[in-house]
């Protein structure tokens, strides 16, 4: 596979958006390529640009207000996608690449049986006649486990579960054998039980027809179970990029440790959890230097003044952070204050004015946050301890 | 089990449901189906479920925010299905519930110290200047700045929303705080935050929680039993440790099984 060229290849693509607020830099300069047969997570927050990366991949995008800036480019197969005319766009569409969504309810036409809108998708792409489709549909039904599939292609939308409901959805998407399938937040409108099967029949379809897969979720524990390679988004940009192992025993950016350390994991009971401080920023005034300096603990002058590339870290590993160029820092920080052990969080008073100039007047960014928060009555007792002695 | 706060017996709650254009009952959504639990004054509850299993209508039924088909609830000793409205009124000062989405139960025309004030006046509990300390006690006991005080609830991220919400809770000095899937609505990095509150709540004014989650490592981490509802049944209820190590129900056995674990199995299982 080394020798060929990735299915899909994006780069540096950026999605802005005008508001009333200003210009929002959703997809803020992403570059990442899935080969044939991968699985790609991206995972990331609310605001932080993975679906809107998702959809400038299928120009989905409205515009205006959202606009896909000159110099990104998304090649397909070989071909610029960012400049095939809509007519041939289309083509790509639901055929070459195909898209499931969180709510299948609001993407499935409530009026219409759900074998019907399976048929119509094979009949505009792949040219069938109404019988063959239909009965192509049923039997598409069939293999996402939709049980008694002919009677269950004559009902409609709101006579299925939600779980039913995702299963047609994935049905329409693979209806035309795509290359590539972009999921996103596909299970998290479901139950837990009915999340785990619908990630098994991901897997299973992904075996069988060997399509490559962009899934994006906010959940760890998802990337964990079904991705090969995880891209972590923050503030529309990559911070870190890794193959799912090692993005797991060895995250390298402040936020992928953050987000490890802050969910709590099932049997392995924790006294607290890592926090980190205040909230994502806003689209329209991300912070300057590196985004996620003001939430980061191991934050200091440089983070503020130099906005990070994305350095590489090992084999197909890269993290957008300058402790990659200053590593004997991650040691400092983590021997004087714990890293995020003991990290006091900021109050959120603070989550959205970040004094970036503060950073810069602490008399020993060495040592200090970049800012000293007011009367940390979150903060640990014991762990408050532990950084004085 | 006499230390019981609240003690739950033989609960049941069924909506009608009607067909037809007149509407006769044909039959009915056993939404609580006869659970019983006892939540004991200090500890958390974690009450477990999937979508529909019937968790969320006990605690309003437990609230008296909708009326019980059957069963009984005591609430310290005392009947809360047989409340009059002066009794009524007590226990909604002692009891308060969080719920999952603060926005939706914030006034929007309301400055947040307003909503604050509001719960005092109506509670009889400060006035004046008295009051104004206790909303800036309030804000900073939740982690808010006193300046929030004039601010709408627009201009508050979802982790803050919460937070006040959680305020507003406690404006009433409660006992007992029923958390309705306080943390679903959040980002995973804030979530950490509001999960951490409750417990540092829990620890310094010694309240009492009945802790309602779809996701199980949240509710394994808040609290000291577990029970696990499904289809309106309590089908395992024991301490925390038990139910998650060795659960003994089928269904806790499945759930289990299905949450995701953030860690890869390196390769294996997947394709």
């Amino acid at each position: 596979m080394a020798n060929t060229a990735p299915l899909l290849e994006v780069t540096d693509l950026r999605t802005y958006f005008d508001t009333e607020a200003g210009t929002a830099r959703a997809v803020d300069g992403v570059s990442f390529a899935i080969e044939e047969g991968e699985v790609l997570g991206i995972v990331g927050e609310s605001g932080s640009g993975k679906s809107v990366t998702s959809l400038s991949l299928m120009r989905l995008v409205p515009e205006p207000p959202g606009r896909i800036q000159p110099g990104s480019s998304v090649r397909f197969r070989g071909t610029e996608l960012l400049e095939l005319d809509e007519e041939r766009m289309r083509r790509v569409r639901g055929n070459e690449i195909a898209m499931i969504f969180q709510e299948p309810m609001t993407s499935l036409n409530p009026v219409y049986p759900v074998g019907e809108q399976i048929a119509e998708a094979l009949r505009y792409h792949k040219g069938l006649g109404k019988r063959a489709a239909w009965a192509r549909a049923v039997e598409l039904l069939g293999l996402v486990g939709i049980p008694d599939p002919e009677q269950r292609a004559r009902a409609y939308p709101h006579q299925l579960s939600g779980g039913m409901r995702q299963r047609v959805m994935i049905a329409i998407a693979i209806s035309c054998e795509p290359k590539l399938l972009i999921a996103d937040e596909p299970t998290t409108a479901l139950d837990v039980t009915i999340q785990a099967q619908i990630l098994d029949l991901l897997a299973e379809l992904r075996e069988r027809l060997g399509m490559a897969m962009i899934l994006i979720t906010h959940d760890l524990g998802v990337v964990a179970e079904v991705c090969d390679r995880v891209l972590v988004m923050y503030a529309g940009q990559v911070m870190e990029e890794a193959d799912v192992d090692t993005l797991f025993r060895d995250p390298r950016h402040p936020y992928t440790e953050g987000l490890l350390r802050a969910i709590p994991r099932l049997g392995q009971p924790v006294e607290r959890l890592a926090v980190i401080p205040g909230g994502v920023p806003s689209a329209t005034a991300w912070p300057v230097g590196c985004r996620f300096h003001p939430r980061c603990p191991y934050g200091w002058e440089l983070c503020v003044d130099a906005h990070p590339g994305l350095f590489e870290a090992g084999v197909g590993h890269a993290s957008r952070c300058w402790l990659e160029k200053h590593p004997e820092r991650r040691e400092a920080v983590r021997r004087e204050t714990g890293g995020y052990a003991a990290k006091v969080p900021r109050t959120p008073a603070e989550e959205h004015h970040r004094p970036a100039a503060a950073t810069g007047e602490a008399p020993e960014p060495e040592r200090s946050p970049p800012e000293a928060p007011p009367r940390p009555f979150l903060a640990d007792p014991d762990t408050e301890r532990e950084v004085e002695r | 089990m006499n230390d019981a706060l609240l003690d739950v017996r033989g609960l049941k709650k069924y909506f009608p449901v009607r067909r037809g254009l007149f509407g006769r009952t044909r039959d009915y959504v056993r939404a609580v189906d006869d659970i019983s639990f006892q939540v004991r004054r200090g500890e958390t509850l974690g009450l477990v479920g999937e979508s529909g299993s019937g968790k969320s209508t006990a605690a309003r039924t437990i609230l008296r925010l909708i009326e019980p088909t059957a069963g009984e609830a005591r609430f310290d000793g005392e009947d809360i299905f047989a409340m009059d409205e002066a009794a009524l009124r007590r226990f909604r000062r002692r009891v308060q519930i969080v719920f999952q989405d603060p926005f939706a139960s914030l006034n929007p025309r309301m400055t947040v110290g307003d909503t604050l004030h509001e719960a005092l006046h109506i509670h009889r509990i400060a006035r004046g200047a008295a009051a104004d300390r206790r909303v800036h006690e309030l804000l900073g006991l939740v982690g808010l700045a006193p300046e929030h005080a004039r601010r709408y609830p627009h201009e508050f991220s979802g982790g803050q929303r919460q937070r006040i919400g959680i305020a507003r809770a406690l404006s009433v000095e409660p006992e007992f705080i029923i958390c309705d899937e306080p943390v679903s609505a959040l980002d995973v990095s804030v979530q950490a935050q509001v999960l951490n509150l409750l417990r540092d709540l829990q620890d310094r004014l010694g309240l009492t929680y009945l802790f309602i989650a779809h996701d199980l490592s949240v509710v394994e981490h808040m609290s000291d039993r577990i029970a696990v509802m499904y289809r309106g049944r309590i089908v395992e209820i024991g301490p925390t440790e038990q139910v998650i190590r060795q659960p003994r129900h089928p269904y806790t056995r499945a759930l289990l099984a299905a949450v995701p674990v953030p860690e890869p199995r390196s390769g294996a299982g997947k394709g």
